[in-house]
């Protein structure tokens, strides 16, 4: 019997995760799979190899594992990015950032230019207006752009449209008399072209391209989407809420299924509009129809909404500018019957809760749950869980919730939590990687790609660092070390997911993930960490340099 | 100005029912299905799962959308509320009216102002259930507190449902909380959401509603009808949103009206009041100009504020009175 050929891969540096070994310059693969990470001498005794010396000045890690992302962010680079700070486009492109509304105008002018037929919608995203002073953005601003076709340009949060009078005209909300609280209206008492909150923006978005049917079944978005992975390390990357109706999970099959294909896509079942029996019989169903490549069968429920949206549930005392509190998603008794159902089917359950009420109710849910389902190892999560406090934390210890928090959020909306939403003291506690880590609770961090940019290595440097776009340090005291930031994006969203036992480190028996840096996140400045130049990944074996062909 | 074109006559009113999980929303959404007598219903679910619909009324069934006997349509909208609205007249044009039932944590004020959004429709009402007997529990919940009582000030009808599971006391006491947590709602005791159905379906233009004449005033052994309704006839020349105002009044105990007038311009319209709410839209032409119809609880609806409110100009002579 012939088995199939070893590779072992020389590099400058490898960072295994594993703690028996956390360092090795040799890493040996055969079948897509580790054999073992150590010297060369010993992994040897495998068997015949080849050297492959490609990493040879390379550092090596586990591959990046994103737990908290939406495949949306390869669709919405068919739009034209107005995002205030540069990003990369799954090209490789850096798209720099607009630095005034009126850099903005001119890039829709440019993109305008390209479009063929003069009705054709024009779409853009990334947009943040509060970077640009007092002054909001009007219809009277895109009609520069065209007064023909109809523009529609999402914020970066993704609870914002703004549009021109074409595209007003074309939702038939260009008329007097609107009265709707997303709606702000003009002197003339017309729509600015401003549409808040997810009512407002369905009834513009089909006209300016954004209709949720492209959104929810796009195959090149998927295929850039695992670009943008590879280009920021990542071998596995979660696309946290998707209605997964059945042509989309036979889409995502057939495409992570190629040959070609570079990522683990982790599918999470959205609830919505089904009782918790309904939906645990679905996620079940759909979790055996997982292959290596994408796995299904977990469910993703919403407690709340988003905290820069007003829409989060704070406890005591609430918004810092006296907004009323935000709304629920889901009633307490659908999450209860949720949590204990899929505690007794084994099904994992993230739960999406920006505020501290939200979280508080979480906690209480699944506290009562267990009474009635005992599980001893579930996974149960957190998303986001912005706000929550240290007896929070301490509560999500003793009833084994992961938390999953968002540290991009200090950076790209740091300075407004400060100033507005939650207030100083809770801006300087949200999320609170340190007090997670010292009470025990296993620790992911995320980007929520599209809302904020995918790459794991940005999301370490704001838990180390906690810097906001101003500059301001939010909580020095809840910095963490690299060392912990970087065990985070790896082996910690990989227990999340319960595929710590598959990626996540590099050791023996586990899949060959290699994120592949040019930098050594350890020798670097922490205050660099995002600077950190990536070759691109090796992904159970195979090779998908960023810049390759 | 482009956009979907209004329906020929008026525009689609929407009922909106909002409460929390178990107040009865269910139970009133079978009871309109059931009631429906005709009237082409079109009944926006958030989920079947949620929302049983009762099994004798289905016809038929494909994936989101239930058939009912009677012409009736029941979709579920899931995670879309907007997208359903806006394909339904063109799925539907036989559709005369929606009951839209909201999720038991929905603000239903909120998604009454999000359905304003859409031309083909109107708002003819929001409904929000209440059970009497944890209302005032649920109202002091931490976490759900502040939901109740938004969901209950947004309303225009208050049901005040299950009046059967307390004392007239403690009733009478909740009651007069809900009054105040509402206080532009009328309140409707009732018992299994049994309301008149003409309430949240609208009179018809053909004269007189038909009011059950089994309903009973809650706790109480007599079999006295909990409902009254008048038909009178409308002065020529009186002022339509002068009208409106009058019979919105907190006072005059008017639960729901319709009138069919004759504008000066020549325009037919119709004159909706449901509560405190007013909606005045374009009529059906072969509708008969110059009645009113009115219905209001028996015990609350003041016939003489009403008959007066018809008078023409009388604010105008009281002023210079």
């Amino acid at each position: 019997m012939t088995s199939s050929p070893i590779t072992i891969f020389r590099a400058r540096r490898i960072l295994t995760m594993n703690p028996a070994r956390p360092e090795a310059t040799h890493v040996a693969v055969r079948d897509g799979r580790i054999l073992g990470a150590g010297p060369l001498e010993e992994l040897a005794g495998w068997g015949t190899y080849t050297l492959d010396d490609s990493f040879a000045d390379k550092v090596l890690m586990p591959g990046f594992v994103e737990g908290h992302s939406h495949a949306a962010e390869g669709t919405f680079w068919r739009y034209t990015y107005l995002g205030r700070f540069d990003r990369m486009d799954p090209e490789g492109k850096i798209w720099p950032g607009a630095a005034s509304i009126e850099d903005v105008v001119t890039r829709l002018q440019e993109a305008e230019r390209k479009l063929g037929s003069p009705t054709e919608a024009l779409a853009g995203w990334g947009l943040d207006p509060i970077y640009y002073g007092d002054r909001r953005v009007e219809r009277a601003d895109f009609d520069r752009v065209s007064t023909m076709r109809p523009i529609g340009v999402m914020h970066a949060s993704g609870h914002i449209f703004n549009v021109n009078t074409r595209a007003l005209e074309l939702a038939g909300l260009l008329r007097p008399g609107v009265n709707h609280p997303g709606i702000p209206l003009g002197a003339d008492g017309l729509p600015t072209g401003e549409l808040k909150g997810p009512d407002a923006m369905t009834i513009v978005g089909a006209h300016v391209g954004f209709d949720r049917e492209a959104l929810a079944n796009d195959e090149d978005g998927l295929r850039r989407f695992a670009r943008l992975c590879v280009r920021q390390g990542v071998t596995t990357a979660t696309d946290l809420a998707n209605l997964l109706p059945d042509d989309a999970v036979s889409m995502m099959a057939r495409v992570t299924g190629e040959a070609g294909f570079p990522v683990r896509i982790v599918s999470f079942r959205r609830f919505q509009a089904l009782t918790p029996e309904q939906v645990v019989d679905i996620a079940v169903k759909l979790r055996a129809k997982s292959t290596d490549r994408l796995r299904l069968g977990a469910i993703k429920l919403f407690v709340d909404g988003s905290i820069q949206g007003f829409s989060a549930r704070l406890r005591w005392p609430g918004y810092y500018n006296g907004a009323p509190n935000g709304l629920w998603y889901t009633p307490p008794e659908a999450i209860s019957g949720l949590y204990k159902l899929a505690l007794q089917k084994g099904v994992l359950v993230h739960s999406h809760t920006n505020g501290d009420q939200a979280t508080e109710m979480a906690l209480d849910c699944l506290e009562g749950a267990l009474l009635d389902q005992p599980a001893r190892d579930h996974r149960f999560t957190l998303q986001h869980c912005q706000l929550a406090d240290a007896a929070q934390f301490r509560r999500m210890a003793r009833l084994g919730f992961c938390a999953n928090l968002f540290p991009n959020h200090h950076f790209y909306w740091g300075d407004q939590h400060y100033a507005t939403t939650v207030g100083p003291e809770r801006a300087m506690r949200m999320n609170a990687c340190a007090t997670a880590l010292a009470s025990g609770v296993p620790l992911a961090i995320h980007s929520d790609a599209p809302v904020t940019p995918l790459g794991p290595l940005f999301t370490a440097w704001g838990a180390v660092n906690r810097l906001t776009a101003s500059g301001r340090v939010l909580g020095k005291s809840e910095c963490i070390s690299v060392a912990d930031a970087l065990r985070t994006i790896t082996l910690g969203a990989a227990w999340t997911l319960k595929l710590d036992g598959e990626v996540g480190s590099i050791e023996c028996g586990k899949r060959a993930d290699f994120a592949v840096l040019e930098d050594d996140p350890l020798e670097i400045a922490p205050e660099n960490l995002k600077d950190v130049r990536i070759w691109g990944t090796v992904q159970g074996g195979r090779l998908f340099p960023a810049n390759g062909a | 100005m482009s956009g979907p074109p209004p329906r020929p006559v008026g525009r689609l009113p929407v009922t909106v029912i909002g409460g929390y999980l178990g107040a009865g929303k269910t139970t009133l959404v079978n009871r309109l299905l059931r009631a429906a007598d005709g009237r082409r219903l079109a009944v926006l679910v958030n989920d079947f799962g949620a929302t049983p619909i009762d099994r004798d009324l289905i016809v038929s069934s494909a994936g989101d959308t239930l058939e009912i006997s009677g012409g009736c349509v029941c979709c579920s909208y899931g995670s879309d509320l907007m997208e359903a609205l806006m394909a339904l007249p063109d799925q539907r044009t036989d559709i005369e009216r929606v009951v839209l039932e909201t999720s038991g944590v929905a603000l239903p004020g909120m998604v009454a102002s999000a359905v304003t959004l859409l031309l083909p429709y109107r708002i003819d009402g929001i409904v929000v259930m209440a059970d009497v007997e944890t209302v005032r529990t649920q109202a002091n919940d931490a976490y759900l507190g502040d939901t109740i009582l938004r969901q209950l000030s947004s309303a225009d009808l208050v049901v005040a449902n299950r009046c059967d599971l307390v004392d007239e006391a403690s009733l009478q006491e909740t009651l007069a909380w809900l009054g105040a947590e509402s206080p532009a709602a009328r309140i409707v005791p009732a018992i299994r959401a049994d309301i008149a159905p003409e309430l949240l379906l609208g009179l018809r233009d053909d004269g007189k509603p038909r009011l059950s004449n089994t309903l009973t005033t809650p706790g109480a052994p007599d079999a006295a009808s909990l409902y009254q309704s008048l038909e009178l006839d409308l002065p020529a020349d009186i002022d339509v949103m002068e009208l409106a105002r009058r019979l919105t009044a907190p006072d005059i105990g008017v639960l729901r009206a319709k009138g069919i007038l004759l504008q000066p311009d020549g325009r037919l319209v119709a004159l909706h009041v449901v509560g405190q709410r007013f909606e005045i839209d374009a009529a059906p032409a072969a509708a008969t100009p110059g009645k009113l119809v009115v219905i209001g609880l028996r015990t609350r609806l003041d016939r003489r504020a009403v008959e007066q409110a018809l008078q023409p100009r009388l604010s105008t002579s009281l002023r210079s009175a």
